[in-house]
């Protein structure tokens, strides 16, 4: 999209402000940001150059500043009718061969799960940021996990996707761009579980060189020199993942979101076509769940009670267990998920040994609890949920959990 | 310096988020220590309760809000009401006496009244009453350089008003500093 005049869309601005627009990504440093454009600027370094969305508290200030940026980088802003269209038009977007993200919250991301599903089936990459908010219904406007079950399960059918959850501004930025990564290597549509909290807070941010964040595109025929008459538009190359190319490649683009041969052909339907199509988007993310998803322990040798924690929880969750240790509790371990979807079993059966209790905050009525009990079905004596409905749990609250089930 | 909380609250439209964005700027660019802003507040746009949290340390910090205040900055009688309690025992209140009519039921803290509307006023628009609670803020607390604040104001409030934030700050510090 270069080499067209952007100036029109960009809003009015002082000389004094005009000077001050950085006509790219941020430059490497270390800066004072927002959680929500910290998302933005993680996406504009990723690449991101379409936003398409809908306003809606707390994710409106994410869409407020991709309106601003965007049209500075060359890039696109569209506010659309509503949630449907935005994730609609990434759809888009994104077979133009442009990289496209929106933000929503709760009832938004109810209205974009059709467009994911049809994204999930047409390996279509893209990136959804939803800074959650308590629900059901309209809920509240404070900050919420209540969204992760949905992220991976509220679409219709089969197929599977990534959803990352990031703790501080720090991360709004990393997990943004890994989150575009993603989306480009895997072809598919990829989650950025956000809250309230973490995309409301403002903390420091370094940006490190382009030298030293690698960024992912596509792999589109061309780049492996396919001929144009051997294309096959849904066979799966190296991890099982389609090449991609944009329209006016030369290459047929066929977008479909029926079952499909490796061909694209919709007809001649066979349930072991079915099958073949379905498994393959659905192995291409969960057979790679080792190499996708990451988690981080500490204090995990010896370790004989453990908290568990994602997203912004972990900030509360790594304080009460510091806490507890430094009082005795050297028993205490400290597990942390920073991608819910695929989730990384095999990486926590790895880190953690036989278990007496452990410990779950989150901001929903104990939703994550249900995979992890999966993962170390013969592991532990005692699952503890430890909810918090509309706001982040205090520190206090996880160290009062604690110490009523394991004693002061 | 470990952990050091300070807590804003007021109305929707006091400047009350505009504080506690200058303080963490300032402590974290420019004083180079570690520093978190959280803020809360309703649905309503204007006129509703708003809060502002500033979380300062030398070490990392985990939890992002406040769980033990050494200073409130009250700029309602709502603020004091509601988050008086997790002050901590010795901490600082400051309050504006014109809107902070009751008094403090807890003997075991600071209590400091500062006209900070008032003030504001005299430097010509009750808009850089924040300003001035800044002022007052930072001269009582010494918890960041005065330089790196008014670094982070110049960078914060609009070119056109910059010269009346810099007084009203200075006002706020001159006002308890006598």
């Amino acid at each position: 999209m270069s080499g067209n005049d952007h100036s029109a869309f960009e809003p009015l601005l002082t000389e004094e402000e005009a000077k001050k627009v950085v006509r790219g990504a941020l430059p490497p440093g270390d800066y004072y940001l927002f959680g929500s454009d910290a998302c933005v600027e993680g996406a504009i370094f990723a690449g991101c150059r379409y936003y398409a969305g809908y306003p809606i508290t707390p994710a409106s200030e994410v869409m407020e500043k991709a309106a601003e940026r965007l049209p500075q980088v060359g890039g696109r802003f569209i506010q659309m009718e509503d949630e449907i269209a935005s994730a609609c038009s990434l759809i888009g977007a994104s077979w133009a061969g442009v990289k496209a993200m929106t933000a929503t919250s709760g009832p938004g991301f109810s209205l974009m799960m059709e467009a994911v599903s049809y994204a999930i089936m047409s390996e279509t990459p893209l990136v959804i940021v939803n800074v959650q908010r308590p629900g059901p219904g309209q809920g509240y406007i404070t900050s919420s996990q209540e969204d992760v079950m949905q992220a991976k399960w509220g679409h219709h059918g089969g197929g599977s996707l990534i959803a990352l959850a990031p703790s501080s501004v720090q991360e709004m930025f990393d997990f943004t761009v890994e989150a575009f990564n993603y989306a480009e290597k895997w072809r598919v549509p990829v989650i950025l579980l956000a809250d309230e909290t973490v995309a409301h807070m403002r903390e420091r941010l370094t940006v490190r060189s382009k030298e030293e964040i690698k960024i992912i595109d596509r792999v589109r025929p061309q780049d492996l020199a396919i001929p144009y008459e051997k294309y096959l538009p849904y066979e799966g190359y190296e991890g099982d993942v389609p090449l991609m190319p944009a329209w006016g490649d030369g290459y047929r683009v066929n977008v479909v979101g029926l079952v499909h041969h490796p061909d694209g052909n919709v007809t001649k339907y066979s349930p072991e076509m079915h099958l073949a199509c379905v498994e393959r988007i659905f192995r291409k993310i969960e057979n790679h769940a080792d190499e996708i998803a990451q988690v981080e322990g500490s204090f995990l040798e010896g370790c004989r009670n453990l908290v568990v924690a994602y997203g912004t929880t972990v900030r509360s969750a790594s304080e009460a267990v510091e806490e507890l240790r430094a009082k005795g509790r050297t028993d205490l371990g400290f597990l942390r998920l920073k991608t819910l979807w695929p989730f990384p079993e095999n990486k926590i059966r790895s880190l953690v040994g036989q278990l007496k209790n452990v410990f779950f905050p989150e901001m929903n009525l104990g939703f994550m609890l249900h995979p992890l009990k999966e993962a170390l079905r013969d592991r532990v004596q005692q699952f503890i949920p430890v909810p918090c409905l509309g706001q982040l749990h205090a520190p206090d609250q996880i160290i009062g959990k604690i110490e009523e089930v394991l004693g002061k | 310096m470990k952990r050091y909380e300070i807590r804003i609250a007021g109305f929707g439209g006091q400047g009350v988020v505009t504080i506690g964005k200058i303080v963490g700027l300032a402590a974290a660019l420019y004083d180079k220590k570690n520093a978190v802003q959280t803020q809360s507040y309703g649905p309503e746009s204007r006129g509703g309760a708003c809060k502002a949290e500033v979380v300062l340390s030398d070490g990392e910090i985990h939890y992002p809000k406040v769980r033990s205040a050494d200073v409130l900055l009250a700029l309602s009688q709502t603020a004091q009401d509601v988050y008086l309690k997790d002050l901590r025992p010795g901490g600082l209140l400051i309050i504006d006496p014109l809107t902070v009519v009751k008094e403090a039921p807890r003997s075991d803290i600071r209590v400091v009244k500062v006209p900070t509307a008032e003030i504001a006023l005299r430097v010509g628009n009750k808009k850089f009453q924040n300003m001035v609670a800044l002022g007052v803020l930072y001269q009582l607390t010494k918890v960041i350089s005065r330089e790196s604040l008014e670094k982070a104001i110049e960078e914060t409030v609009p070119p056109k008003t910059l010269s009346q934030n810099i007084e009203a700050f200075q006002k706020g510090i001159e006002y308890v500093r006598e």
